[in-house]
């Protein structure tokens, strides 16, 4: 015997949060069902295996029929369809949305496209989270992207109006939506120790200080793209390190008042006009897109491996970071300070969270 | 022109995309009711449209508006091609109609496609302005309220409970016509919507005028059903109860029913009474094999059987007034029978016989001393061909006697409904026989039903044999209540022996002074004394004193349909107990297949109910409450499924155990395996008794001794018996207090039985399940409540069909059903299911489908343990909350709670203690009515005599305050009504199969719901195979259901029911379609937490003072 049709249908839709991360992790029924079983659900319940297929069956219907709702959460708070409970439909909001750390930076900074979408199956093989599970983080990516893309305001603000999701989710798909705009290439062998929670503090910093929108609020323009009247300018921070000069003063003003602070002076010294140098040069090249995206490239090839090389401390780094710009204010023929701040503000920040093992 | 119809379409959203090139949609609307259209602009290239048009006004007469739904179709304009249509909403206005119910229609409908499902929502307001009709020839039925709660409404008191209400009305089904065959399938099933959907306005309307004329205002326990004929039509039909119900916070004491009866005393007796009023149609040989648990011997008693009397409405030629109007022949038919059915009723010398013909009520809960004892379950089935167009009529066969009917559609003659008509009027007959027979004049929990397999349907009918207490019956005035007088008047009784069974109930004043004589019974078990005579029982049946008062005789067990009487004294906890049963039957056709269904169902009675008698006792329990068994009729099989809530009455005796008996009683290894399966029934007796708590104080047997009646002997059930064992609860066995109930096993299906007892399993910990309405032994419900339907389908395709393969996979089938819904609410827990209702279908050969509805409640466990301990304060409490709720009237009572009791168990004691803690013992006691008895009075007199010398009497009047009840304004909680939900613009609406929610408060009823949808599919797979399409179309179902709730302003809906829920797939064909009916009553419920907080405000009771009382405009 063999039941044909299996239904349960509550007024108030019946919603099993351990199901429902299964099916969100992409498990098939059976899989879900084996994997269930394991937990020890039926020593529990005294139920049956046949119970909990139909059990998972059911509410892998019901999470199907809202999936559909989920890419607009607008909709599922608006629907009459199902009868869920506000708290309910925050969590299930939240949890359709949230990714895993590892598809993240598999994923992060790339194309959200088709051609992106088909190598998924070696992001899944890689990370070994399911292809289903894969496609619907990649499209929720797409689908947050291409709703905010073009929007006015407070990128933050857009991704929580439209997708009803927490602060600290709408933060994290800023970043990615930012990443995925410029492409920053995070992919790289010599990137896999920097985490998403890294980047995604890098991506605030720079949206905060290098977008229009941190310019002028009220300018049409959004969060996602970097001002490019910004990096036009960033050309002439060269000076600090073409002027021979300069670059001199500049050294010693970080030296004197680093004597004696800081553990790796002797190294710092030495290293400083290579360390300038880099940090300038990264500057002056941002205005090319391909330097856009290699620019944590840039930021762990010039600066970081120097650096931890010679073992500097996070301590050290902070402190040079911070006497290496004030310093520059006191060259009174470097006159671009407020460019100099915009751009080393985010350095610093960027490159402190990123200085770690 | 007295009513006008305003519609006004504000907005609508997530609409789908029609458009594929701009994903974006022209949305207009059209607006129809009757024949008159509207229509808004087109909203260009929205998803999300902004009509707000101008209000639309629809000038109607009422008859239409109680008639026809008004119909909203949401359209995608194109320039070029025929505009799309997106979808429909159909807006029942009844609510409207009543003033004391919703006044606007405003809100969010989803926008339904019976082929695309729910696309979309729309924003509507409607309003209804209602002229004063004073025409007397009026076809409408404006203000009658209709309940589908079986229970008087919990913001109404009852001032009169009328009796039985019945209509029906045919048509024949779109699905067949020949249109059918060229219109697509989504013109097809609107048309058969919009059809069912008039017809039911139709039905509800002339049910309403019946109403009317029986003085009424408001029917309860509205119970409307479809059946699908098939080709041979489609049939509505309703019952229910009528009643002239009172608000109570309606301050001013009222007479009964003013307005209304006042109005129909106006309509004069038609200028043409016809004389010919008790021809019964054209003389179709009605006899049919109807089933009955009564044997004969006891019915061929009574005296004169008037078969005349039936319902029928013969056809003349009367076309009156209202035959002009738009609506096309099948509307003006319905109308003109209406009239002369009207003018029959009118005109008719037997005027108040008729309308007492059935003493039927489809209540199942009453008001504290309405139900002075109760008999038994009576049930009749009948089994009928449904004749195809042009077949030959009047098709004789055999000595068996089944009826056939001409239909003819084609020349519309109203032969249809007569027939269907009859065949009712012939199974309602015969529960009153069987009613009679258990020495009751009424019948109570009573339901129809029917199940249709191509040709053949079976109609049932069942409800529980009853004496009810006249005065709340009767149409007379308060004052005739109050009256009391002793005397006999034995000379009434003539005159009901003469009309056969019509008059069971006091016409005048005069009689009801019959009821004078009142005996006290004791509160809790007055009701469960037997109703017949001991020394003349309609069948052999043991009884006993009762074991609460020790003054009537009881039955061992009772069998019921109603729910547990809120004053009921039962032990322990219930539980839900279910007889499944499967017969495989030769396929055949027309007359052969009728009489072989004929031929089966005694046998399947039978086994139905000795399955249920065992495993009550394998519960250790003595009764069953809202007993309800369901027969299926299928291709090759027959189903029996009987569901009911088993609990321990503490008035009846404590149950036997059950003995098995070996055949071969020497074979030692057989022997052995006999006293092993009796170990184990044993053990599981018990392991029940400690489940449900179940602990009955053990009487001492010399106290009880001397009333019982020698001890029987042991007599034993044989399977090959079933043909005298027709009757419910009394088949002739004995299990007294020692007797042990006897299963002989003497062949392989009995051992099959015995397994089959053994092998329901318990609800896992923390669960309990019941049928009823109420847990016995739970009452700290707390509002956690999750309502749900759930349906399986199962093929038995790989089976060898036998009898036996059949009964298990069946049994299988439930139980893991239920497991499977324990599992599902395990979060719940502790929680108990209520209102199981399963129902039964065999849509095709070898398919079983079986839907469940039912609710489950978390209660709180500290508190139950606490009160489980103090049964019966408990229900004490909740019968006197009731009284507060629903008796306001003039209580004149007699009761002697302090009658000596020579036996006093711990629970008189706790039951004496209940009545101090201010309960009036008064409102408890019930009276009991002796004036059924019409035939056998005399012996009745000397007993009464004898009773009224030892029995110290008191009475008491009491007239309830009013005030004190009244429950907080409308005006004042309307506005609270509206649920403050903080995220979210969608309001919670409750759904419940229960008449209440729990912790909260009903503060007002908006109108009844009513819906019948179809949904089809041709791309089955794609919507994730049946499962998933009727997943999604029960949701959708429920979504529109708490759409038309919220809509009137509601945020619950009571009595919930899914009616009808027909399943059809073709996998070939990759389609699907199905046809859901459900109903419910929409209401306002707070929080019994808010009520608490907020002060009533005096000024808010004042303002809408007079609404009650004032129902018809």
């Amino acid at each position: 015997m063999t039941n044909d049709l299996d239904i349960f249908v509550g007024n108030t839709t019946l919603i099993d949060e351990e199901v429902y991360q299964l099916w969100l992790d992409g498990y098939s029924v059976s899989d879900a069902v084996s994997l269930r079983l394991r937990s020890g659900i039926l020593e529990q319940t005294g139920a049956t295996v046949d119970v909990l297929q139909s059990d998972t069956m059911d509410h892998y219907r019901t999470f199907h029929m809202l999936e559909r709702l989920l890419h607009t959460p607008s909709k599922l708070i608006h629907q009459l369809h199902f009868q869920i409970p506000p708290s309910r439909q925050a969590m299930l909001i939240e949890r359709y949305y949230a990714f895993d750390e590892a598809f993240v930076r598999e994923v992060l900074g790339k194309k959200l496209s088709k051609g992106t979408k088909k190598d998924l199956d070696d992001v899944s093989t890689k990370t070994s989270i399911t292809l289903k599970s894969c496609r619907r983080q990649f499209d929720n990516f797409k689908r947050v992207f291409k709703v905010v893309e073009e929007m006015r305001g407070s990128l933050v603000e857009n991704i929580q109006q439209h997708f009803l999701l927490s602060d600290r989710l709408a933060r994290d798909y800023a970043a990615i939506v930012f990443f995925a705009n410029s492409r920053f290439e995070t992919g790289k062998k010599k990137l896999q120790f920097l985490t998403f929670e890294d980047f995604a503090y890098c991506a605030e910093q720079m949206i905060q200080n290098w977008t229009l929108g941190a310019v002028d609020s009220n300018v049409d323009d959004m969060d996602v793209d970097l001002d490019k009247e910004f990096l036009q300018e960033l050309k002439e921070l060269k000076v600090l390190i073409a002027d021979k000069d300069l670059l001199d003063l500049h050294k010693s003003l970080v030296c004197t008042s680093l004597r004696g602070k800081i553990s790796v002076y002797n190294e710092m010294e030495a290293n400083f006009k290579n360390l300038s140098r880099a940090l300038v040069n990264m500057a002056s090249k941002l205005i090319h897109t391909k330097d856009v995206r290699d620019f944590f490239i840039d930021l762990v090839e010039k600066f970081i491996e120097p650096c931890k090389s010679d073992k500097w401390t996070l301590n050290d780094v902070r402190l040079f970071l911070t006497q290496y710009t004030t310093s520059a204010h006191n060259l009174d023929a470097f006159r671009h300070q407020a460019l100099w701040d915009r751009y080393m503000s985010t350095i610093k920040s960027c490159l402190l969270k990123m200085y770690h093992d | 022109m007295p009513g006008k119809l305003k519609v006004k379409i504000v907005a609508g959203r997530h609409l789908p995309v029609m458009d594929r090139a701009s994903d974006l949609t022209d949305a207009f609307v059209e607006v129809k009711f009757g024949n008159t259209t509207f229509k808004t602009d087109v909203y260009p290239k929205s998803l999300n449209p902004q009509w707000n048009s101008e209000w639309f006004k629809f000038e109607v007469d009422d008859e239409d508006l109680q008639d026809e739904p008004l119909q909203i179709t949401v359209l995608d304009h194109d320039t070029y091609s025929a505009n799309d249509a997106i979808g429909k909403v159909y807006i029942d206005i009844d609510p409207l109609l009543y003033s004391e119910a919703a006044t606007v229609i405003s809100g969010w409908f989803p926008i339904y496609d019976t082929i695309h499902g729910i696309r979309g929502e729309i924003n509507v307001v409607v309003k209804v302005d209602l002229f004063n009709d004073l025409n007397r020839f009026r076809q409408s039925s404006c203000g009658v309220k209709f309940f589908c709660t079986t229970s008087i409404p919990k913001c109404y008191r009852a001032v009169v409970i009328h009796g039985f209400v019945e209509e029906l009305v045919v048509n024949e089904d779109p699905e067949y016509q020949w249109i059918d065959r060229i219109r697509t399938p989504r013109a097809s099933n609107e048309a058969r919507q919009r059809l069912i959907s008039l017809m039911s306005g139709e039905l509800q309307r002339k049910i309403g005028l019946k109403v009317l004329e029986m003085r009424g205002n408001a029917v309860v326990g509205y119970l409307q059903c479809f059946d699908l004929e098939g080709e041979s039509g489609l049939v509505v039909r309703a019952i229910g109860t009528v009643c002239t119900l009172d608000k109570i916070s309606n301050t001013a004491f009222l007479p009964a029913c003013n307005s209304p009866s006042k109005e129909m005393k106006e309509i004069p007796f038609n200028e043409d009474p016809n004389p010919n009023t008790h021809s019964s149609g054209p003389s179709t040989p009605l006899k049919n094999q109807t089933y009955s648990f009564s044997p004969s011997k006891s019915y061929s008693r009574q005296s004169s059987s008037s078969d005349t009397d039936l319902s029928l409405t013969p056809k003349t030629g009367m076309g009156s007034g209202s035959a002009g109007k738009e609506g096309g022949p099948f509307k003006a038919l319905l109308r003109q029978q209406t009239q002369t059915a009207l003018e029959q009723r009118e005109g008719s010398p037997h005027r108040f016989c008729r309308r007492r013909e059935f003493p039927f009520f489809t209540l199942t809960a009453f008001p504290p001393g309405f139900l002075v004892h109760v008999g038994g379950v009576v049930s009749a089935r009948s089994v009928k061909l449904l004749d195809r167009i042009h077949n030959p009529a009047f098709v004789g066969i055999m000595g068996n006697t089944r009826s056939y009917k001409l239909l003819d559609w084609n020349s519309f003659n109203s032969d249809e409904p007569e027939t269907r008509d009859a065949w009712w009027a012939e199974i309602r007959q015969e529960i009153k026989s069987h009613a009679k027979a258990l020495g009751c004049h009424a019948v109570v929990g009573y339901s129809e039903s029917t199940s249709i397999c191509e040709e053949v349907c079976i109609l049932s009918a069942s409800g529980t044999a009853a004496v009810l207490n006249p005065r709340f019956l009767q149409d007379g005035t308060m004052e005739g209540c109050l009256e009391q007088r002793l005397s006999w008047q034995p000379g009434f009784f003539s005159i009901g022996s003469e009309k056969g069974e019509v008059d069971f109930f006091p016409q005048n004043q005069d009689s009801s002074s019959l009821l004078g004589i009142e005996e006290t019974s004791p509160p809790g078990c007055g009701f469960f004394h037997i109703p017949y005579d001991e020394l003349n029982m309609p069948f052999p049946a043991h009884l006993t004193y009762c074991y609460n008062c020790r003054k009537q005789k009881v039955p061992d067990v009772l069998f019921t349909t109603i729910d547990l009487p809120a004053e009921a004294m039962v032990i322990g906890k219930g539980c839900l107990i279910q007889a499944r049963l499967c017969r495989l039957k030769k396929k055949a056709q027309a007359e052969a297949n009728a009489t072989s269904i004929s031929n089966l169902l005694p046998f399947m009675e039978y086994e139905v109910h000795t399955q249920l008698m065992n495993k009550l006792k394998l519960k250790g329990m003595n009764a069953l409450f809202g007993l309800r068994i369901q027969i299926t009729v299928g291709e090759n099989m027959l189903m029996g499924l009987a569901s009911a809530t088993g609990v321990y009455l503490t008035a009846l005796p404590t149950p036997g155990g059950i003995q098995i008996a070996g055949k071969t009683p020497n074979d030692g290894a057989y022997e052995q395996h006999v006293s092993h399966m009796q170990k184990k029934i044993n053990d599981t007796i018990a392991k029940n008794k400690e489940l449900y708590e179940i602990n009955p104080p053990e009487i001492p047997e010399e106290i009880i001794g001397s009333p019982f009646p020698e001890p029987r002997q042991r007599s034993r059930l044989l399977r090959s018996q079933s043909e005298s064992s027709d009757e419910v609860m009394e088949l002739d066995l004995s299990h007294g207090k020692k007797d042990a109930f006897v299963l002989e096993i003497d062949d392989t299906d009995a051992m099959e039985d015995v397994h089959s007892l053994l092998t329901d399993v318990p609800p896992p910990p923390g669960f309990y399940s019941c049928n009823t309405e109420i847990m016995p032994g739970i009452n700290n419900w707390t509002s956690d409540i999750q309502m749900f339907t759930s349906v399986r389908v199962s093929r038995l395709s790989n089976i060898n069909l036998t009898n036996q393969t059949l009964n298990k996979n069946f049994n299988d089938l439930c139980e893991n059903l239920l497991k499977s819904l324990y599992f599902k609410l395990r979060s719940m827990i502790p929680c108990c299911l209520c209102h199981v209702n399963f129902t039964v279908a065999l849509p095709e050969d070898e398919v079983i489908q079986i839907t469940v509805t039912a609710v489950a409640i978390t209660f709180d466990k500290n508190q139950a343990l606490q009160t489980s301990k103090v049964p019966a304060e408990k229900t004490l409490q909740r019968a006197s909350t009731d009284n507060e709720e629903q008796l306001q009237f003039p209580l004149e009572l007699c009761s002697d709670p302090l009658v000596s009791q020579p036996f006093s168990p711990a629970k008189e004691v706790l039951e004496n203690a209940g009545s101090h803690t201010g309960i009036p013992a008064a409102q408890r006691a019930t009276s009991v009515d002796y004036s059924s008895f019409a035939d056998r009075c005399n012996s009745w007199i000397e007993l009464i005599k004898l009773k009224a010398q030892t029995i110290r009497r008191g009475s008491i009047k009491t007239t309830a305050s009013l005030d004190k009840a009244s429950p907080l304004a409308e005006g004042h909680l309307r506005h609270r009504s509206v649920p403050s939900c903080t995220n979210s613009t969608v309001s919670v609406v409750k759904m419940t199969p229960l008449s209440f929610i729990p912790g909260a408060k009903i503060t007002k009823y908006l109108g009844i719901i009513n819906m019948f949808f179809i949904r089809e599919t041709t791309s089955l797979r794609e919507e994730g195979g049946v499962s998933g399409f009727l997943h999604a179309f029960i949701a959708e179902v429920f979504a529109m259901v708490r759409a038309h709730v919220a809509a009137l302003g509601g945020n619950a809906v009571v009595s919930y029911i899914m009616k009808q829920c027909v399943f059809m797939e073709n996998p070939n064909k990759n389609q699907a379609q199905c046809l859901i009916n459900v109903s419910g009553d929409a209401v306002i419920v707070v929080r019994e937490s808010e009520l608490e907080m907020v002060p009533v405000q005096p000024s808010a009771a004042v303002s809408q003072p007079a609404s009650a009382g004032d129902v018809t405009t």
